[in-house]
């Protein structure tokens, strides 16, 4: 028998092969030119003004502190709403809902997901800043407040969609055992199915928190943009800048090879290890379970 | 006498989970007959059937040693034509699994992946092996609908025809009834005596009583190892191994 | 608590069809801004937007699809699989404007294609990857193994069987894939801030290194940086996004539900 025409394959086997290595190669290139264009900045700026608490780059002053306090109050804020909203939501979806109506909300959850940030930024802008404005007497409606708020509701698809599916997840058989020895619904979810899909509930958090810190339209519409450092817990009503909002307003401006234009390279590079610190950390607790990778990206 | 279609020649075989599959199996498949093989579970007897078609080639192999050979030609030897290999050995499997196509779709598959375009070939493949599967008259004026509405019985023998649409010279077949009723399965063995002059077959039964029925030669395997090799009358008149014997009066299973 | 989550849903969307319709005629389907972007239609939006989807599709689409067939056809697990897939969940973790920083960095300026279609979808198609990829391979995945055993068993190649079986089966999932990814990038607008959008550009663009107005980043302009903006074309603008955006999901929801319903397996 002669030799096989797998050779013919070889083509599209190595087109085939390349695409899969694509993926780390993507990664690296980002990861490089991120670094390539942010290291400099450390090389012109020495890094006292680096963590001074003053950002205003016109006049030479590139305190990143105040960007990153912004970041986090934004997201904290984002995560107590979206914790107990989300959280809620999935169990409800997950345990108390009758099957016809999971068919039903799960779509809507899906439809929540795809909403652009900007849209939901627009009506930060025109319908919740005005409102929240009059309801509690604030100078300006453009506050980390307003910001949390669309954040977490920008959270919550993400959320309900991991943590659903790890309480899905949970044996039968545990939630039968509980009712068994006399627990009723909510004690069994309380202690056992809880807890049983307690790693997958925490990777969703945790993949919310990810959303929240890397989100960037929403914020710059409705945070008012003031980079201010946190002193006190006033400022959740005032206006802060965050991270991603920095970047987004000032790059189109700055001056090729400048400063600023380092700097800011250099937010993208915390920004851009953060976000991995987060999302490695939940995926490792991911794979030990096996979930469907899909649910990740929601 | 060389009407030894096949000959296995101190094969050993052995998966990465540490199952050892075959030891020094040495053993021949006669031409345009029926050759069973059977035996307990886990006696390695499709791994034996998988080796024929390189089908093992798919699985977890750490070990290998040994020939076998096909008219001659030792199928294991790495320069072998995999691909000509698998249309000249056919596979029915256990469980019917049809394509997700139609069912002539279905029986011009292996043309059509060998390159075969011309559309009076494949029309002509298609009639002549659902005759000879003797599933012709039942789907002759439904041969575009799809292949999954066809009942178990009619699936396992779409997949008998498939494989002689490729025409080749061995058919290997793994406990092809398993999971039909009692006349699909005659069905099958009255097709399996038909084909047997035109082909080599080796089967797998799926119980005693259907080596029993059909066997020409016969092969019994134990834990990996060839226990008794003899035409079918005689190892089930009188087998010469007692561990034969004891198998077939059902004193294990 | 859960109706607290939905019924916003409806609020929302509610809220801006019913401010949105009265802007929406066919002039401003299909019309060019004018009075400074304060009168007239949004159609170089429109178009931007539609042309960004289909240059991300171009790339994102033959770039994830193959990785997913060699993650699910080609490879068992090991080490360079883990490494792989880390990689692709990096990659759907950074935040969406630090791509618009790469963007910007290596195609606008490095590459020099400058505020373009080009750049953009590039952009846009690397961020898209990771979605597509996992959704392809999980489509893949899904399809019987034993279709392969017999295709192979009937002398197929790895290749013949992933074309003629195991492909054709995964499509409408991998279809379903694409298009809610592609949805995403409809709707992104922090990657395409200074890769291709341009503010005031009343012509349609000719070339795939033209720059372009987009629908998500139109929005934002006219909803922050224009004094004095008429409230009825923000809606407007709000309004078409939302629907080119759900009219993708509502036809990946049906693909999924059609091939669900048309399954041979």
């Amino acid at each position: 028998m002669k030799k096989s025409p797998l050779s013919q394959e070889f083509i599209i086997n190595t087109i085939i092969k390349s695409s899969g290595y694509s993926a780390i190669f993507f990664v690296g290139i980002i990861f490089y030119f991120l670094i390539s264009q942010g290291l400099p900045a450390l090389k012109m700026i020495d890094l006292t003004s680096l963590t001074s608490t003053r950002w205003y780059p016109i006049e030479g002053y590139f305190g990143i502190l105040p960007l990153i306090s912004g970041s986090i109050i934004v997201t904290v804020g984002a995560t107590l709403i979206a914790v107990p909203f989300g959280i809620g939501t999935a169990l409800f979806i997950a345990e108390i809902a009758p099957r016809w109506a999971r068919e039903f909300l799960k779509p809507f959850v899906e439809i929540l997901a795809g909403l652009p940030s900007v849209v939901l930024g627009f009506l930060g802008i025109v319908v919740l800043s005005p409102l929240l404005r009059n309801m509690l007497n604030l100078p300006t409606g453009l506050s980390a407040f307003t910001g949390s708020l669309l954040l977490g509701a920008i959270a919550i698809p993400t959320i309900v969609s991991v943590a659903e599916d790890a309480l899905d997840a949970v044996p039968k058989e545990y939630r039968d055992a509980a009712l068994a020895l006399g627990a009723t619904k909510w004690q069994t979810i309380w202690t056992v199915t809880l807890p049983a899909a307690r790693s997958g509930v925490l990777t969703a958090i945790m993949l919310g928190i990810a959303r929240s810190i890397g989100e960037t339209m929403t914020v710059m519409m409705v945070t008012g943009n003031a980079p201010v450092l946190a002193n006190n817990l006033s400022v959740f009503f005032s206006p802060v800048r965050t991270m991603t909002a920095t970047i987004a307003a000032e790059m189109g401006e700055v001056a090729y090879g400048s400063a600023h234009y380092h700097v800011l390279f250099l937010v993208g590079i915390v920004l851009f290890v953060i976000s991995l610190i987060v999302n490695i950390t939940a995926s490792a607790v991911v794979f030990t379970q096996t979930k469907r990778s899909e649910k990740l990206l929601s | 006498m060389d009407n030894n279609k096949i000959l296995v020649d101190n094969v050993s075989l052995q998966y990465s989970d540490g199952t050892e599959s075959l030891r020094n199996v040495s053993m021949p498949i006669i031409a345009n007959c029926i050759n069973v093989i059977f035996g307990p579970s886990g006696g390695g007897k499709s791994s034996l059937l998988r080796l024929f078609n390189r089908l093992n080639d798919l699985a977890d192999v750490i070990h290998i040693e040994g020939k076998v050979l096909l008219d001659g030609e030792d199928i294991l030897d790495p320069s072998c034509n995999v691909i000509e290999l698998r249309r000249k050995v056919g596979m029915v499997f256990a469980r019917p699994v049809v394509l997700p196509m139609s069912i002539r779709e279905n029986i011009t598959y292996g043309l059509e992946l060998a390159g075969e375009k011309r559309s009076s070939r494949l029309e002509e493949s298609v009639e002549r092996s659902l005759i000879q599967a003797a599933l012709w008259d039942e789907v002759e004026d439904r041969l575009n609908d799809p292949a999954i509405t066809l009942s178990g019985g009619q699936q396992q023998r779409l997949c008998l025809a498939r494989v002689l649409a490729n025409e080749p010279e061995v058919i290997l077949l793994d406990e092809p009834t398993s999971g039909l009723d009692p006349i699909s399965t005659l069905k099958v063995e009255d097709s399996l005596q038909h084909l047997k002059k035109e082909y080599t077959i080796v089967l797998v039964p799926h119980s005693i009583q259907q080596a029993g029925r059909i066997a020409d030669q016969c092969a019994f395997f134990l834990q990996g190892k060839l226990i008794e090799h003899a035409p079918g009358y005689v190892i089930f008149t009188n087998p010469q191994n007692e561990r034969t014997r004891d198998y077939i009066e059902g004193r294990y299973g | 608590m859960t109706f607290l989550t939905v019924t916003p849903i409806f609020l929302v969307v509610g809220y801006i069809i019913w401010q949105g319709i009265p802007a929406i005629s066919w002039e401003f389907l299909s019309g060019f801004p004018s009075d400074g972007m304060k009168d007239g239609g949004i159609l170089p939006a429109i178009i931007g937007t539609f042309y960004l989807t289909i240059g991300t599709g171009i790339f994102a689409v033959p770039l994830g699809v193959g990785a997913a067939i060699y993650l699910s056809e080609y490879t068992q697990e090991n080490s360079l699989t883990r490494l792989i897939r880390i990689a692709i969940i990096n990659l759907a973790g950074i935040p969406s404007v630090v791509y618009g920083l790469f963007g910007f960095g290596l195609f606008v300026l490095f590459l020099n294609f400058g505020t373009s279609i080009l750049a953009g979808s590039l952009t846009l198609a690397i961020m898209t990857l990771p979605v597509i990829i996992t959704t392809a391979e999980e489509a893949l995945r899904s399809v019987p193994q034993a279709f392969r055993i017999v295709s192979v068993s009937l002398g197929g190649t790895k290749w013949q069987t992933i074309r003629r079986v195991v492909l054709p089966q995964a499509l409408p999932g991998i279809i379903t894939g694409v298009i809610l990814g592609l949805e995403r990038a409809a709707g992104e607008t922090a990657p395409i801030l200074f890769t291709v959008a341009a503010f005031f550009l009343p012509r349609l663009p000719s070339s795939p290194f033209d720059a372009t107005m987009a629908l998500p980043y139109h929005l934002f302009v006219i909803s922050t940086q224009v004094p004095g903006m008429p409230i009825k074309i923000q809606f407007g603008t709000a309004l078409v996004l939302l629907v080119f955006v759900l009219s993708m999901n509502l036809i990946a929801t049906i693909i999924r539900y059609r091939a669900r319903a048309r399954r041979q397996w």
